[in-house]
């Protein structure tokens, strides 16, 4: 078409001379940072309103999140499941699903690794090879719970956010029927709990921090599902299907398939949240499992944009201001609750910003004419 | 054509005496987005009670010019004058004051009401409580006059493709309306239906009952019923003038300009075996009736299926159900005497390929880069993956880089999002995806809708090209000229079945065109529609 694009009229050029263009990759850092800015502003005029200070809450937020070496820490303990349950959106996200039940996986996967730990520590099995199996039924039990809704998606056309959500309320009511029932540890008085699995079986922390393990887990599968999502056929054939399902028909790719593997990867890594918590933080199934993780992890996708590698320094964000929750309260003498506020306020915003994309011209590549 | 008999219309009633024909004029529009020029001082002028053509291929400027008339543009120079008046229209509701209407080439009537509650609901002053009485017996004293008649009781639902078109006629008409914009009138009409709607359009302007203006890009339309002809080619007026002075030939050289159309390739003879055998396939729509029924259809290795019919007569679900994006409800596909499932293991296999229709949507993921869309076919296999799943994206990149020079894509490059590209290059693209390698049997849904001339021939081409180098060819297509120009064989259907089969050689136009409105000519309605 050498010939159409030549004996076009010098009255009519075709595009703009082609001023300073930006890429995809600047257009979503900028719009992110923007909605981050717009929540630090809103939630200001919350706190002005409620009469305090912003100043004082984001320097607290920094010395509680990052400050200190302690703070640090506290920060990356926060992190580590949240990178976890971030992945656990964003994985069936790129495949066109939208998965809110990683809380459900979480604890159905860290109530699963409680539970099948009680016959191994009884019976004095090696450390090492009862967390290999405490972790292998994890990642089982929470990926089958996902796969359910991706399959019942799939096969019978159930909304999959409805179902996972739904699956979550059942999943903890599954743990709670056990831990206050048959698998109670009689010895757990006030707060009903699985049997503990013992100091000497628990996780330790990486040397020299106060950091669980779970954190390198975390950044270590991030970069695995990363490669898996963008160097594999696989990954290809799920980012395609998520893309277009009426063209991944027309290929013939096995959708179905996909779609399922897709939401177990997101319950596996949501399970394996639930086996650190057991493993590494409370050594025991409980209510404390029911944290909110899951649901923060929504958050940290969103903001990654389901790009698992964004996934680990969002995580860690979220982790500094829950982190931070407690110095707020402390300091300010405000709820803790305020933090989730600004959670809250940054998911809407970023919902909102949505609408931006593709409206700059400086991010787009030259016109190409109609 | 009874409808032209029917009484010529009484003399309307004093007080809503109907506003007579308008003439039109506009003069030296031009219409510039960002660094495009879309409307280079064009002028063009219609004389009351005449049917005017406008003329172009796609992004000539034809709707840029009608939509600055119809206000839903303000022209950067130029005036509309109405009548010899300089009228200021700044919204489509100025345009309605003025007694310009716009009929659209799809319908925008509401399928679930009644034809008199759509005429009803369409005028801008409907009150809020609707005296139903009342506007029924006024529509009844309205269609009285009028020379054709659509029935008012049932919902438009139910009514033929060409009973809506005179409806959204009648529904201007009825807000007395008497300038007239029709853009592609015809698109989703049978050539009878066609005929009747615009010979009744012309008898009706030439008694000076109202002015038209009609896009087209049918040069048989323009010659039967428009008077006047103006042509846009880039922007700009090519030329026109008095339909009875030009011929085909001088309107199709305005329109295109100098731009070579590729040869097309000579016709190779059909070859012996059956490649592709559709054995009674049936299958249903997502609310359970039934999409197309009874299917059965033989191909040949170098033969041109064409598959003829009106919008929505089934051939899109046929299309998906071959594409394996719906399931059959019954029947089987064999590919040389073998049963086929659309897998993909199959697809590779058998060497079936497909171009669907609107290739965005069914053909491509928008988001990913060109490169990754011409990599639909091949990214489970070396060179691209290694031990069956990695993947390399140097080697994507570098085929990429092969086709799209070798099938002239034009993108900035091949990491460009494919969905920044135009129409005619993510064909070009899904062409080249589908028709670089070894094809056995080729699935065609109208390839070139939307697409400028020099796209529509380079297209065409390649399927012959795929016809002559072997391939079982199964193209559907609501252009019939299409049909005719490619197809060896044709098939027509019609309410979901296969009306018709006929070598193209022993048909005709009109024979054709008659199956394609069905037995009952008329309520065309079975599925296929989303």
């Amino acid at each position: 078409m050498a010939e159409t694009a030549a004996a076009i009229p010098k009255s009519a050029p075709r595009a703009r001379a082609a001023g300073p263009r930006l890429g995809p990759a600047a257009e979503v850092v900028c719009i992110v940072a923007l909605a981050l800015i717009a929540s630090a502003i809103l939630f200001s005029l919350f706190l002005l309103v409620i009469g305090a200070s912003p100043i004082t809450f984001f320097q607290l937020v920094w010395l509680g999140g990052f400050g200190t070496a302690f703070s640090f820490q506290n920060t990356l303990q926060r992190a580590a499941p949240l990178i976890l349950t971030g992945l656990a959106f964003a994985i069936p996200a790129r495949i066109g699903l939208t998965m809110i039940g990683a809380e459900g996986a979480l604890v159905i996967g860290g109530f699963a690794s409680a539970a099948i730990a009680i016959p191994l520590v009884t019976s004095g099995a090696p450390p090492v090879l009862t967390l290999a199996i405490m972790a292998s039924a994890a990642m089982i039990a929470g990926g089958l719970w996902t796969a359910l809704a991706g399959w019942l998606r799939h096969a019978r056309g159930v909304n999959e956010t409805i179902s996972s959500l739904l699956l979550t309320y059942i999943a903890i009511a599954i743990m709670f029927f056990f831990v206050e029932g048959a698998l109670r540890d009689p010895g757990s008085a006030n707060r009903p709990s699985t049997l503990p699995i013992g100091r000497e079986t628990m996780i330790g922390d990486i040397p020299g921090t106060s950091v669980h393990w779970g954190l390198l887990v975390g950044i270590a599968l991030a970069g695995a599902l990363w490669v898996l999502m963008s160097r594999t056929t696989f990954g290809f054939a799920a980012r395609l299907t998520g893309g277009n399902p009426r063209a991944a028909l027309a290929q013939g790719l096995p959708v179905g398939t996909l779609i399922v593997a897709c939401a177990a990867i997101a319950g596996a890594c949501a399970g394996l949240a639930g086996f650190f918590e057991v493993a590494a933080v409370h050594g025991q199934a409980n209510a404390a499992l029911v944290a909110g993780y899951g649901f923060t992890g929504i958050l940290v996708a969103f903001l990654a944009r389901q790009n698992p590698l964004a996934v680990v320094p969002v995580a860690i964000l979220f982790g500094a201001l829950a982190a931070a929750g407690g110095l707020v309260q402390r300091r300010m003498d405000l709820p803790d609750a305020s933090v989730l506020v600004l959670q809250g306020i940054i998911f809407v915003v970023l919902l909102a910003s949505e609408t931006l994309y593709g409206r700059a011209k400086i991010f787009r590549p030259a016109e190409e004419g109609r | 054509m009874t409808a032209l008999s029917a009484p010529a219309p009484a003399a309307p009633p004093a007080e809503t005496a109907p506003r007579r024909a308008p003439s039109l004029e506009a003069l030296g529009m031009t219409k510039v987005f960002g660094g495009l020029v879309a409307l280079d001082d064009v002028s063009l002028a219609v004389p009351a009670g005449t049917v005017h053509a406008l003329l172009g291929e796609n992004g000539a400027g034809k709707s840029t010019l009608v939509k600055c008339i119809m206000g839903f543009y303000r022209q950067d120079r130029g005036d509309v004058l109405l009548d010899g008046t300089a009228t200021a229209i700044r919204s489509p509701r100025d345009a309605q004051g003025a007694g310009i209407g716009m009929v659209y080439q799809h319908f925008t009537l509401v399928p679930s009401l009644t034809a008199a509650e759509n005429l009803v609901v369409a005028r801008a002053d409907a009150p809020s409580v609707i005296d139903w009485a009342a506007e029924k017996a006024k529509l009844a004293e309205f269609m009285a006059r009028m020379p054709f008649q659509v029935p008012l009781d049932i919902p438009v639902a139910d009514l033929s493709a060409g009973e809506k078109q005179k409806l959204e006629i009648l529904k201007l008409l009825a807000l007395d309306q008497r300038f007239l914009i029709l853009d592609e009138p015809t698109s989703v009409l049978t050539p009878d239906e066609a005929d009747e709607v615009l010979g009744l359009l012309g008898a009706m302007a030439r008694r000076g009952e109202f002015t038209v203006l009609m896009i087209t890009h049918k040069f048989r339309e323009v010659s039967a019923y428009a008077d006047d002809v103006t042509v846009l080619r880039r922007g700009k007026r090519a030329g026109g003038g008095a339909t009875a002075a030009l011929s085909v030939e001088d309107m199709s050289r305005l329109m295109i300009g100098e731009t070579t159309i590729r040869e097309r390739a000579a016709r190779a003879p059909v070859g012996e075996g059956t490649v592709l055998e559709l054995a009674g396939l049936f299958a249903d729509n997502p609310d359970g009736s039934r999409a197309f029924a009874e299917i059965s259809l033989k191909v040949k290795g170098g033969e041109i299926v064409g598959i003829a019919g009106v919008s929505g007569n089934g051939q899109s679900a046929l299309v998906e159900a071959l594409a394996g994006q719906r399931p059959l409800a019954d029947g089987r596909i064999f590919i040389r005497d073998e049963p086929f499932e659309p897998t993909r293991e199959n697809y590779h296999k058998y060497k079936v390929f497909g171009l669907p229709e609107e290739p965005l949507k069914n053909a491509a993921v928008p988001r990913m880069s060109v490169a990754e869309n011409i990599a639909f076919r091949s990214f489970d296999r070396p060179p691209i993956a290694s031990l069956g799943w990695w993947l390399s994206p140097g080697p994507m990149r570098e085929k990429a880089r092969d086709l799209i020079a070798r099938y002239r894509v034009k993108t900035p490059s091949p990491d460009t999002p494919i969905e920044h590209l135009s129409g005619g290059n993510v064909q070009r693209a899904i062409l080249a995806r589908e028709l670089s390698g070894d094809v056995d049997v080729l699935v065609v849904a109208n390839p070139c809708f939307g697409l400028d001339f020099a796209s529509v021939s380079e297209i065409r081409s390649q399927i012959l090209e795929a016809r002559n180098r072997g391939a079982a060819v199964l193209l559907v297509s609501e252009d019939l000229d299409e049909i005719l120009e490619l197809a060896d064989r044709v098939a027509v259907m019609s309410e979901g079945k296969i009306a018709y089969v006929a070598p193209v050689g022993e048909t005709d136009r009109n024979t054709i065109g008659k199956h394609m409105a069905g037995h009952g000519a008329g309520h065309a309605a079975a599925g296929g529609q989303r």
